[in-house]
Parts: C-alpha cells; sequence; structure tokens
C-alpha cells in the first residue's frame, strides 16, 4: 500500500476531471507502470499482486484485467504443454495482450445460445472463425477494444458437419508491431457505459478468419488433424472456476458496500443540520433516528457479506484440494449455494450503496463524493458473471431438487439439512402456523432457526406450487417458468438463512470481548432488521406474532441507539486510506468542505476565468436582443 | 420493424391512439404536442444523438447553444410562454437546455418582488440582458432553510446591504447557470440590522460583469465540477465577501427594510409557501413521471426482442419478457407509471382549485396541499427512481452502455429524490399533518376532505373469499384504507405513550421517526391506489381503455400488497390464506397484461430521438442500431494515444527477443 501511494510514478489527476479517452489512457499507463514495478519488486503470490493491483487502480477496472485475470488463468488451466510453450511466456512478458471474448451481443449468460462458429477444414488444418449474424458479434470483452492483440474466443465447434459446443481458441486479432487490425478482424471499442470509464469493452466480428488447429485450447477436448472430435472427461470441473469468481464477487460487494458506509457515517458525523432540540446547537445528523436507519443496517450487512466472503473462499480452498484429486461430491452444492449468494450479495450491496448516496443528500450526488463511482463500478457485478435472477434461479433448482430427495426418503447434508425436518414435522398433526412462536429476538442462535424456518417454508411453498403446475399437465419447462416468482424468493430465503448463520457462527470466534459485544449487536441488528424488512413471510408463515414483530421493530431502534457511539470506529476498522476511498466527504481528517472547494476549483469548466461560450453564444445573443 | 415487435402491436386489445388521446388531455393536446416535437426534432442543433461522447465542456456548451437557439426558434414558430406548445417544448428537448434557473429567477422575483422591483427587472431579464440564477442552497444547509449562513447586514449610511459568505460551510453551492453563465442571482441571506437578525430573506445580486462576463468585485464564482449527471448544467458556488446592494435589491413585496433601518412586515407570505408548494408537484410530471415511461418502453421494446434460452425444448428461444421473472420485474413498474400519471392529474387539479381559492384569500386548504405537496413529491420520486433502476438491471448487460439510454434517465432522476426537499423529510412534514389530523378527527373536530378517513377507525377483517376478489377495487381500496389508518393511528398512540412516559416533545419525535416515515409513505399510497380505481371506473369504456387500465390499476394495487406483505397482514386484515390469494391473483394478471404489454409502451408516443436509445426504438433493429452507433464513439474515430505512448514501447521492447 505504501508502496504504491508514496510512488510518484502513480499519481495523477483527478480522474473525475478527465474525458473517457484521458481516462484510458491514464488506466494503461499505469497497467504498463505495474507490471514493470511488480517484476522489480518481485511480487508474485497471487494476493500480493491482488493488492498491489487494487492499490494502483484504486478500486477501478483496468484495461489488463482480462489479460490477467481471464487470459492468463485459461491457458494455465486449459492449453496444452505445446500451447504453453508457445503462449504462456510471451503472455507473461506482455508481448500477448489477451483477453476473453465470451459474451456476444445476442447472448450473455445463456452460453449454449452462443453464435460464433468454428469450423474445422482438414484440407489446410486449420479453424475457420465467423460471425455469422449481428447478434453474435462479441460485444463486451474488457480490453478487447483497444488494449490486446490477442483474445481467446468462444466458438461453437464444427468439425465433419457436426455441432460439438462450445470451445475455446487463442486467436491473433491484431498485428504484432503496427497494432492494426489483422485482415478479416474488425476491432473496436463499444462506447461510453454507467461507469467502467477506463475499460475498453469492445466488440469483435470475423469473417473467414483463419486459425491453425493448434490455436484449440485442447488439454480437455481435442479436434485430431483428420477432423476427429475427442471428448472431454468431465465437465463439473468448469464450476471451479465459476466459484471461484463468484466467490470474489461476494468479496467485492463487501468492499464496495464498506467503502460507501466509511463515506456516508463519516459525513453524517461531520454534517449538522437542522435541531433536535429547540435551542441547542444543530446536532450531527448522525444522531437522526432516521439517518440512523438508513446507515446502520448497512453497516451490518457490510460486516455480513465480509464473512460470508472468507467462508466461500475458505470452502473453496479446502475443497479444491479434493477436485483435484477427482472427488467432486461437494462442489454442486458450493456452486449452487455461490450462485445464490453472488446474486443475494450484489444486489443487495448496489442497492446499500445507493443509500449510502442518498444519506449524504445533494452532495452524495457530486462526483466528489466518490459513492457515485462505487455504484457504477460495482453495480455490474449484478449482471456479468452470470445474471442474478438466473443465478437465484439455478439455486432454487437445487434447493427444489433437496426438497425432492428428503420427500422420497433420501436425507440431505449442507446447508440445506434443514429440509429434513420438513418430513418429520408433517407427521404431526398440528398445523405449521401453530409451531416455533419460541423464537427469543435477544438471541442470534434462535434468530438463525427463525430464519431457517422461513427458507424451509418457503422452499416447501415453491416446490408445491411446482408440482401443482406439472398436475395441471403443464410442461416441465412452462411449470418452472409459471412458478419462478416463488422460486426466486425460496433461494432468497435460503440465501439469507445462510448468512445469517455464518454471521452469528462467527460471533464465537471472536476472542476479544469488546470486539464481541459490538459484533453480536451488529449481528443482531442484521438479522431483526432483515425480519422487520420481511414481516410479511415471517407473519404467514407463523414463525413470529404480531406481537414479537412488534418488539422486533422495537429492539431494531434500540440497537441503533446502542451502535451509534461505536459507528465511526466501526467503519474506521476497515481501514481504507484516503486516497483509496477518493472520497472528498468520506474523508478520515473530516475536513469536508473546505476540500469540496479545493476540488471543485480544479473541474475543467473552470479552466478559464470566462468560459468559451460567452463568446460564442452569449455575448451574440445579448447583443441581438 | 423487426418481426417480434410487429407481432406485439397485432394483438393490442385497445386502440393505441385512443389511450394517447387520453393521456394527453384530449386529441387536440396530441396534435400540439406531435407538433412541437416535429419542430424541434428536425432541427439539428436540438440533436441529441452525440450527447453520450461529449464531455462536460462540450454539453455545456450544446446547452448554451440551444438555450440561445431555443429563442430564435420560439420566434420563428410564434410560440409564446403563454401559448399551448410551450408545455410541450422542455418535453421535447428532454430537458438538454440551459438557463433553467433563470426562469426561476424570474418567478421568484415575480412572486416575491414589489411591483417597482418586477417593473425594472422582468423586462431586462425577458430580453437576456441579463442572465439569472437562484441562490439558496450552501455547502453546510440545504433542506434546512432556518440553518443558512450567508449574511446581509444593513449598512444605514450607505443606505446598502453588506453580503458575506462568513465562512466555508456557508458558500453558495449547486445553483444551476450559476457556475459559468448567470450575471444575477438572487441570494439568500440572513438579514441584519442594527446587529438584530431578522431571518433569511432574498437579495438581487449582480455576479458578473454585463460588459466581459468577468467577476464583479467581491465575487468568487465557479462551476463545482462533475456529477452523476446534468453534465449540460454549470452548476456553481459563490462567495460574497463585502459585497454591497443597494436597499432597493431586497425582493420586498413581504418584507422592506426602510432607510432609517426599521423592519417592516406586510401582507401574508402564505402565499409564498404556495408557491414553493406548487414547484414540488410542477417537476413530478416532467422529472419524475417521463423518465418512468421512457425507461419502460425502452426496456420493454428490448424485452421482445431478446431472446434468451429456451421455454420448451425444440423451440427457438423465448423472448425474455415470456419470462415470469422478467414480467414481475418490468409490468409492476408499467402499471405504476400510469397510476402516477393519472395521480399527477389529482394533483394539478386539486392545486388549481387551491390557488382559486388563494386568490380569494381563503389559506384554509394550506396545510393539507403541503402535506400533499411534501408527501407525494417523496413517494413519487422514490418510486420512480427505483422502477427506473429496476428497468435498467432488466436489460442485462446492453443497460449499463450509455447508448441504451438508461444509465442517464437514472442518474437524472435520482436527483429528483434531492433537490426541492429531500424525500425524509418531507414525508416527515406529511406525518406532522397526519397525526395532526387524527388527533383532531379523534376529537371529533372536522379535518379536510383527503383525511376524514382517519376518523373512520373500523377494525375487521378482509372480506376476500377468493382470488377474484381481490381483483374487486373496493376490498383493495379497504385494505390500503385499512392499513395507512393502523400505521397513522399506532404511531400517534406510540408518540403519546412516550409523552405521557415523560419523554420530551421533540425526543419522542425523533424516536418516533421510522415509523412516521412509513405512515406518511402508506397514506400516499392508499390516495394514489384509490385515485387509479376511481379514474379507471370515469374512463369511457369504449376502444378497450378501460378493461387494460382497470388490470394495471389491480396489478399496482396487489404489487403493493403483495410486496408489503407485512404491513397487510400485521394486524391479521389479511390472512395467511388470503395473502396466498393476493399472490395468485397478482401472478395471473402479469400474465394478462403481458399480452398488451408493448402497446402499453407505445401508448406513451416517445420518439426515437426522444428515446435516444439503442435498445428502445420503435423498429427494434436494436443489435443493428447498437453496433453502428458504437462505430461513431471517439475512442473508434481517433487512435487513442495510449498505444503509441504506452502499449507500443510495452510491446516492443520484448519484440526483438522473440
Amino acid at each position: 500500500e505504501a508502496l504504491v501511494i508514496n510512488d510518484p510514478d502513480f499519481q495523477h489527476e483527478d480522474l473525475n476531471f478527465l474525458s473517457r479517452s484521458q481516462r484510458y489512457e491514464q488506466a494503461i499507463r499505469k497497467s504498463s507502470l505495474m507490471v514493470k514495478k511488480l517484476r522489480e519488486y518481485g511480487i508474485a503470490d497471487p494476493d500480493e499482486i491482488y493488492w498491489f493491483k487494487s492499490f494502483v487502480h484504486r478500486g477501478r477496472p483496468e484495461p489488463l484485467d482480462l489479460h490477467l485475470g481471464m487470459f492468463l488463468p485459461t491457458l494455465l488451466t486449459q492449453a496444452t504443454p505445446e500451447q504453453q510453450d508457445r503462449f504462456f511466456m510471451p503472455a507473461w512478458n506482455l508481448e500477448i495482450i489477451g483477453t476473453y471474448a465470451q459474451t456476444e451481443m445476442g447472448h450473455g449468460t445463456h452460453l449454449r445460445g452462443l453464435e460464433t462458429t468454428a469450423t474445422y477444414d482438414p484440407a489446410t488444418q486449420e479453424f475457420i472463425l465467423n460471425s455469422p449474424t449481428v447478434t453474435s458479434i462479441k460485444w463486451w470483452p474488457g480490453g478487447l477494444g483497444k488494449t490486446s492483440n490477442h483474445a481467446i474466443v468462444l466458438a461453437q465447434l464444427y468439425t465433419q458437419g457436426q455441432c460439438k459446443g462450445l470451445h475455446a481458441f487463442i486467436v491473433p486479432i491484431r498485428q504484432l508491431g503496427t497494432h492494426e487490425p489483422l485482415p478479416g478482424i474488425t476491432v473496436g471499442d463499444i462506447g461510453p457505459k454507467f461507469g467502467y470509464d477506463e475499460m475498453d469493452n469492445g466488440y469483435l466480428k470475423m469473417d473467414n478468419f483463419r486459425i491453425p488447429r493448434e490455436n484449440m485450447l485442447m488439454k480437455y477436448a481435442q479436434v485430431e488433424p483428420d477432423g476427429t472430435y475427442v471428448k472431454p472427461l468431465s465437465d463439473k470441473l468448469t464450476y471451479g472456476t465459476m466459484v471461484f469468481i463468484r466467490s470474489l464477487i461476494v468479496g467485492d460487494a463487501a468492499r464496495s458496500l464498506s467503502r460507501a458506509c466509511t463515506i456516508a457515517i463519516r459525513y453524517s458525523a461531520v454534517r449538522h443540520q437542522s435541531e433536535l432540540k429547540p435551542g441547542e446547537p444543530e446536532p450531527q445528523i448522525l444522531d437522526y433516528q432516521t439517518q440512523q436507519y438508513k446507515l446502520f443496517p448497512l453497516l451490518a450487512t457490510a460486516y455480513a457479506f465480509h464473512f460470508v466472503g472468507a467462508y466461500i473462499k475458505d470452502t473453496y480452498c479446502r475443497i479444491s484440494g479434493d477436485i483435484n484429486e477427482g472427488d467432486l461430491s461437494e462442489l454442486p452444492e458450493l456452486h449452487a449455494l455461490t450462485a445464490g449468494l453472488k446474486a443475494f450479495t450484489s444486489w443487495t450491496a448496489s442497492a446499500g450503496i445507493e443509500e449510502c448516496r442518498m444519506a449524504c443528500g445533494g452532495h452524495g450526488y457530486s462526483r466528489c463524493s466518490g459513492i457515485p463511482d462505487i455504484y457504477v463500478t460495482f453495480t455490474p457485478s449484478c449482471t456479468y458473471e452470470g445474471e442474478n435472477t438466473v443465478m437465484m434461479l439455478q439455486t432454487a433448482r437445487f434447493l427444489v431438487k433437496s426438497y425432492n430427495q428428503v420427500s422420497s426418503g433420501q436425507r440431505v447434508t449442507g446447508m440445506v439439512s434443514y429440509l429434513n425436518d420438513l418430513s418429520r414435522q408433517r407427521i404431526q398433526p398440528q398445523h405449521v402456523a401453530a409451531r416455533t412462536v419460541t423464537v427469543r429476538i435477544n438471541d442470534p442462535v434462535s434468530l438463525v432457526e427463525a430464519y431457517k424456518a422461513r427458507a424451509a417454508w418457503f422452499v416447501e411453498a415453491a416446490a408445491k406450487n411446482l408440482q401443482a403446475e406439472l398436475n395441471h399437465r403443464k410442461s416441465k419447462e412452462d411449470a418452472w417458468n409459471r412458478t419462478s416468482v416463488d422460486l426466486v424468493r425460496a433461494s432468497e430465503a435460503h440465501c439469507h438463512y445462510v448468512i445469517v448463520k455464518l454471521f452469528t457462527a462467527k460471533l464465537s470466534e471472536i476472542s476479544n470481548a469488546a470486539v464481541r459485544a459490538v459484533m453480536t449487536e451488529l449481528c443482531l441488528l442484521y438479522a431483526l432488521y432483515g425480519i422487520s424488512k420481511n414481516t410479511g413471510d415471517f407473519l404467514q408463515a407463523g414463525i413470529l406474532t404480531d406481537a414479537q414483530i412488534t418488539q422486533v421493530n422495537q429492539h431494531v431502534k434500540e440497537l441503533l441507539a446502542m451502535i451509534r457511539p461505536n459507528a465511526v470506529a466501526l467503519v474506521d476498522s476497515f481501514d481504507f486510506h484516503d486516497v483509496h476511498l477518493g472520497s472528498v466527504l468520506g474523508r478520515y481528517d473530516g475536513n469536508v468542505y473546505e476540500n469540496m472547494f479545493e476540488w471543485a476549483k480544479k473541474s475543467p469548466l473552470n479552466n478559464t476565468e470566462v468560459h468559451e461560450s460567452f463568446h460564442k453564444h452569449l455575448k451574440p445573443m445579448q447583443a441581438k436582443l | 420493424v423487426n418481426p417480434d415487435l410487429a407481432s406485439e402491436r397485432q394483438t393490442a386489445s385497445f386502440s393505441v391512439e385512443k389511450l394517447t388521446a387520453q393521456l394527453d388531455g384530449g386529441a387536440e393536446h396530441t396534435r400540439i404536442r406531435r407538433a412541437v416535437v416535429e419542430a424541434i426534432e428536425c432541427d439539428p442543433v436540438f440533436s441529441r444523438e452525440n450527447q453520450y461522447f461529449q464531455s462536460q465542456n462540450e454539453r455545456y456548451e450544446a446547452a448554451v447553444r440551444k438555450a440561445v437557439h431555443l429563442q430564435k426558434k420560439m420566434h420563428e414558430m410564434g410560440w409564446t410562454e403563454n401559448g399551448p406548445e410551450f408545455k410541450y417544448i422542455y418535453r421535447a428537448l428532454s430537458g438538454d437546455v440551459a438557463f433553467l434557473l433563470h426562469r426561476i429567477f424570474m418567478r421568484s422575483i415575480s412572486v416575491l418582488g414589489s411591483d417597482k422591483q418586477i417593473a425594472k427587472w422582468i423586462p431586462l431579464a425577458s430580453q437576456y440582458h441579463l442572465i439569472g440564477s437562484y441562490a439558496q442552497t450552501e455547502l453546510g444547509h440545504g433542506t434546512y432553510l432556518q440553518g443558512l449562513e450567508t449574511t446581509a447586514v444593513f449598512d444605514i449610511t450607505t443606505q446598502e446591504f453588506i453580503l458575506n459568505t462568513p465562512k466555508i460551510s456557508a458558500m453558495k453551492w449547486w445553483p444551476g447557470d450559476m457556475g459559468r453563465s448567470a450575471t444575477h442571482t438572487v441570494v439568500f441571506a440572513q438579514l441584519y440590522i442594527h446587529g438584530k437578525c431578522y431571518g433569511v430573506h432574498p437579495f438581487i445580486v449582480q455576479i458578473r460583469s454585463l460588459q466581459d462576463h468577468s467577476l464583479c468585485p467581491g465575487i468568487t464564482a465557479g462551476d463545482i465540477g462533475p456529477k452523476m449527471n446534468f453534465e449540460h448544467v454549470d452548476n456553481g458556488y459563490l462567495m460574497l465577501q463585502n459585497v454591497r446592494v443597494p436597499r432597493e435589491n431586497m425582493l420586498n413585496k413581504f418584507c422592506e427594510v426602510q432607510p432609517d433601518g426599521a423592519y417592516v412586515r406586510r401582507g401574508s407570505q402564505k402565499i409564498n409557501y404556495f408557491t414553493m408548494t406548487t414547484v414540488r408537484i410542477s417537476l413530478i410530471s416532467d422529472e419524475v413521471i417521463i423518465p418512468l415511461m421512457k425507461a419502460c418502453t425502452i426496456a420493454i421494446r428490448y424485452s421482445v426482442v431478446r431472446r434468451q434460452s429456451k421455454l420448451k425444448p425444440g423451440e427457438q428461444e423465448a423472448k425474455i419478457l415470456d419470462y415470469q421473472t422478467q414480467q414481475e420485474k418490468l409490468l409492476p413498474q408499467l402499471a405504476a407509471a400510469y397510476a402516477f400519471h393519472f395521480i399527477n392529474d389529482y394533483l394539478q387539479e386539486l392545486f388549481d382549485k387551491g390557488y382559486r381559492e388563494i386568490q380569494r384569500k381563503n389559506f384554509d386548504t394550506l396545510p393539507e396541499l403541503h402535506a400533499f405537496s411534501s408527501g407525494f413529491k417523496a413517494m413519487v420520486t422514490q418510486y420512480c427512481t427505483s422502477a427506473v433502476e429496476i428497468c435498467l438491471r432488466a436489460c442485462g448487460g446492453h443497460g449499463y452502455s450509455l447508448l441504451s439510454g438508461l444509465p442517464s434517465l437514472y442518474t437524472k432522476i435520482l436527483a429528483s429524490c434531492i433537490y426541492e426537499g429531500e424525500n425524509t423529510i418531507l414525508l416527515l412534514q406529511t406525518a406532522r399533518f397526519l397525526i395532526k389530523c387524527f388527533m383532531a378527527a379523534s376529537a371529533g373536530q372536522p379535518v379536510p376532505p383527503s383525511v376524514t378517513y382517519l376518523a373512520a377507525v373500523k377494525p375487521g377483517k378482509c372480506p376476500a373469499k377468493n382470488k377474484l376478489d381481490f381483483l374487486s377495487p373496493d376490498i383493495y381500496t379497504e385494505a390500503y384504507q385499512h392499513m395507512a389508518v393502523r400505521l397513522v393511528s399506532s404511531t400517534a398512540a406510540k408518540l403519546q405513550d412516550l409523552i405521557q412516559s415523560g419523554v420530551k416533545k421533540h425526543d419522542a419525535w425523533n424516536q418516533c421517526t421510522v415509523q412516521l416515515v412509513q405512515a406518511a409513505k402508506a397514506h400516499c399510497h392508499y390516495i394514489t391506489v384509490k385515485n387509479f380505481s376511481e379514474t379507471v371506473e370515469k374512463l369511457e369504456t369504449k376502444a378497450g381503455i378501460q378493461k387494460i387500465m382497470k388490470h394495471l390499476c389491480d396489478l399496482f394495487a396487489l404489487h403493493g400488497i403483495f410486496s408489503n406483505a407485512g404491513v397487510f397482514l400485521h394486524d391479521g386484515y389479511i390472512s395467511g390464506a388470503q395473502m396466498d390469494m393476493v399472490t395468485a391473483s397478482y401472478l395471473d394478471l402479469l400474465a394478462v397484461i403481458r399480452k398488451d404489454a408493448v402497446p402499453l409502451v407505445d401508448a406513451f408516443d416517445f420518439t426515437d430521438k426522444s428515446l435516444n436509445s439503442a435498445l428502445g426504438s420503435y423498429d427494434g433493429q436494436v443489435y443493428q442500431r447498437l453496433y453502428e452507433w458504437a462505430q461513431k464513439s471517439p475512442t473508434n474515430k481517433q487512435m487513442s494515444p495510449a498505444y503509441e505512448r504506452y502499449l507500443k514501447p510495452l510491446l516492443h521492447n520484448r519484440l526483438s527477443k522473440i
């Protein structure tokens, strides 16, 4: 961190004042430098690289992201030794800059729908790549527009007249030396977006572009010289990468929300407004209950997501050993869980960042608050690496499958083991609504049980509705579609339960008593606030009574007052450096107003005392009227 | 036209043209609106095609150019500020024009100035001999006006006011048109005479030279820097150091400082408050509802063009609007756009009536109107902001491209949650009114008509017996009413309890604010549902319009119950079994409205130029348009210096080694 912040080479003007082209140029400059310095300092550990990178770019995307994050790793995992010899070192030395071209204009999350074709020609031993329709143009890959000279292209493989599904190919797209696009390649930038200004997301169109047979990544599937196709052994392996990337998004959700909370809470301690008590000085806006109610549940959420992110990463590391030894038994559950948690946390964090911004009033809307930037950088994760609704439905598919296993007498394990209890309950004659009113609202462990009961209730309801649609002679797909709103709710309830459970479990691991006390308050706030926002579920499922709901609402407000004295300390603990936070409102020293003024003076509109528009338009108009 | 869109239009259950006329308030209005839009859009100066590629500087310059050109255009077309065309101009420009604060400057002089001041300043302003702004908000204070810190001290010897920015937080911050354009502004400052503070008053202050536009002595002003949107507006800062203005520059219709320093108050300022409240209502249509209608148009048209995955094996990929989850995202937002269009009509009528009363010096309706404007401004802006964001997210990856039009609709509409009064504070003002009325009603005193329902507290249960019962407006309107009464009355009771137990009044208030906000929202939600269903009843039954509007009304109401189930279940008014019926009816409605989704957005009648979206165009040629437009991006037209400067050395220092 200090290495980067004190390095004059990494200094530059405030990005808010630069055009897109300039921001791209700055990012490229820093990426080039970064690669050089990483080698100089001999930094090679992935975690260290990650931190170095995130400090250089201050948490923003950069044009080499896809080269480092997708191109190189894909070479490592899917290339044959021969291919690694040919491509890996040049790519490591950045003679080859690559990207990963999967998404097309017409298809994203639904991969089977991709239309790019790679047709094998045994006569020349080449693949002929084509973008047959407008919708098949590769669209969105980062670094593709201007930076890369190679791409790993995902295309439908045709050999011996048959389609063999999606495969990956290494495709050179620009001339080494001149950087001009190669003949048959149309490539460019897709234009301005909601954020990601420093990234040249690109398009790629290929017309009868030929690459040698050896450029198909052939560690698993292969095409032999005569065109014979050799199938890969297992397709579950790709799950591993997805789990890993989605777990990164969960961590990102936690970090992004933490940054927004830091800014909003510090600013709320600095800003004074109106009066709480007649005759007294204006109070800090953080003393208003409505302001606490906006921010503290988000603070609790940020902590909750930190623990969830760490859990997934640990679990992944733990079982990736098994995976290498061919034991894939735990992978489906983890895969289903991360899909749902990726969606749940990215939705919640996006909305939370916006709430933080709104809680900063008008100044939150200025780019100097830094929150608009956090928002636009984070929010696309609701869509990339799997559209959230589709992710929720994947989790739901696993939940329904587990439910059906339980119904047919099997037991299930892991996070869904609560479904085992459903069959036992059905033996008891009493109505569902008549049980479990023994929830103790001051006890996190008891609240986990309440969330568990809610999840079970939703999974059962969705599974039954699905069955009912099937009984109405609906086709399987139709029935699924007509139940999908219920299914998404079931997944959300399941994820919510998992998060409350993980947060609660974390409490006992904290040894420092004061830290444990304040974390317990946050954990309770997270759980109780979730209930108060979803009272309908808990009432309808008969988990809580009207009177308990009233108590929950009351207790939430008490917790706000309890957390208030520690609020600033709790965001200071996230330990974001001012440079990394990139916010005038969220400065550690709280000198907000003076620095807003200093910042504004640098705005490009202020470059001249009299703006040129005066001479061009205003003066002639005034003269004429 | 893309066949996927064409087929949607063939099955419309109602006449799109008739519905458009209904929305415009008659076919004649539709004709005028289209004529204005046509005239503006065929003029290349007003084109917005390149706006997504432009820098803040370029956007600002374009907005100034458009504002200047607009004067010429209006003259050419014979449009006047009082003509029927005027209100459509802003819509046709999509607000992308400078000098909007100039109008506020003029309005504030007309409302707060004496006849003499009006006679002096208004002709100058309407001839654009000067350009005005309106400087109220400061760095340190916004909605809470009493907290403003700028001072205006009366100097009896020179008969001038001396204006000062005593500290950094007192700097004026945010006023539009002030950063670079304005020559004059109305500054709100604490008035001091003989050391005594008389509160906030308005002063006309010249800030830039009329000759060369340079800053006047004692003035520091500039642009506040980039924001999430409004790049075309030069929101500014202003610091005053011993700036002297003559005594006559204080707007003095209601209060005057006489030459000897005597402070005189005259007439009622209430009419002045009324103007402030009408601004909140007037922004709802252009700034909030129209962006939502545009977002719905873009997202729904795109959702029938985009095909993804298969619903049935062997068939072609399904339109994403055929997925229940996609319908559940978009159709409630469409219903909300209609609901708010109708509540806006209702509010306009209410305020026109109120205005007539006030002109007859009858101020009785003022508290009610104030509560209405605050509550609805907050509720509608908040609802529509999240609705636009839902539309953005429902368009997958392409929604994030600026060329979809959705990001800029979103970043613009979300400012409406803050300007003209921060929403939480506005809701608390409405809540204050509701609590007061509830107390009065409980004590048997008369209350304004819109809240008489608070008196009729009748405990009971929802009478619905099956899911079809929830398609009866009586059933769901009752449920909303019951819920609103319960939330208001329980919060009032809580407040009373706290006060009786010895908690100070203001502390008790702060402890109940979360519930108060909820109660105010519930009240506005109830009125919106009630108004929607009453409007539907009055619609003509011809051309299928009433039928489809009834479906949308049902959807809006049931969506509200479905997504706020807890407050309806809380006291058992709606039972768990009834909630299942609500859900079933709600999901059934999605499939019904699905069939008319495209005609329902076509009826909003936005031109392609006004949508300015690659995804939402009328012909549905989404992918082609996206591809062609992206190629026009400056990033593709110019060779990036990044390659020559950084990439080339990076790539080449190793080439030799290959």
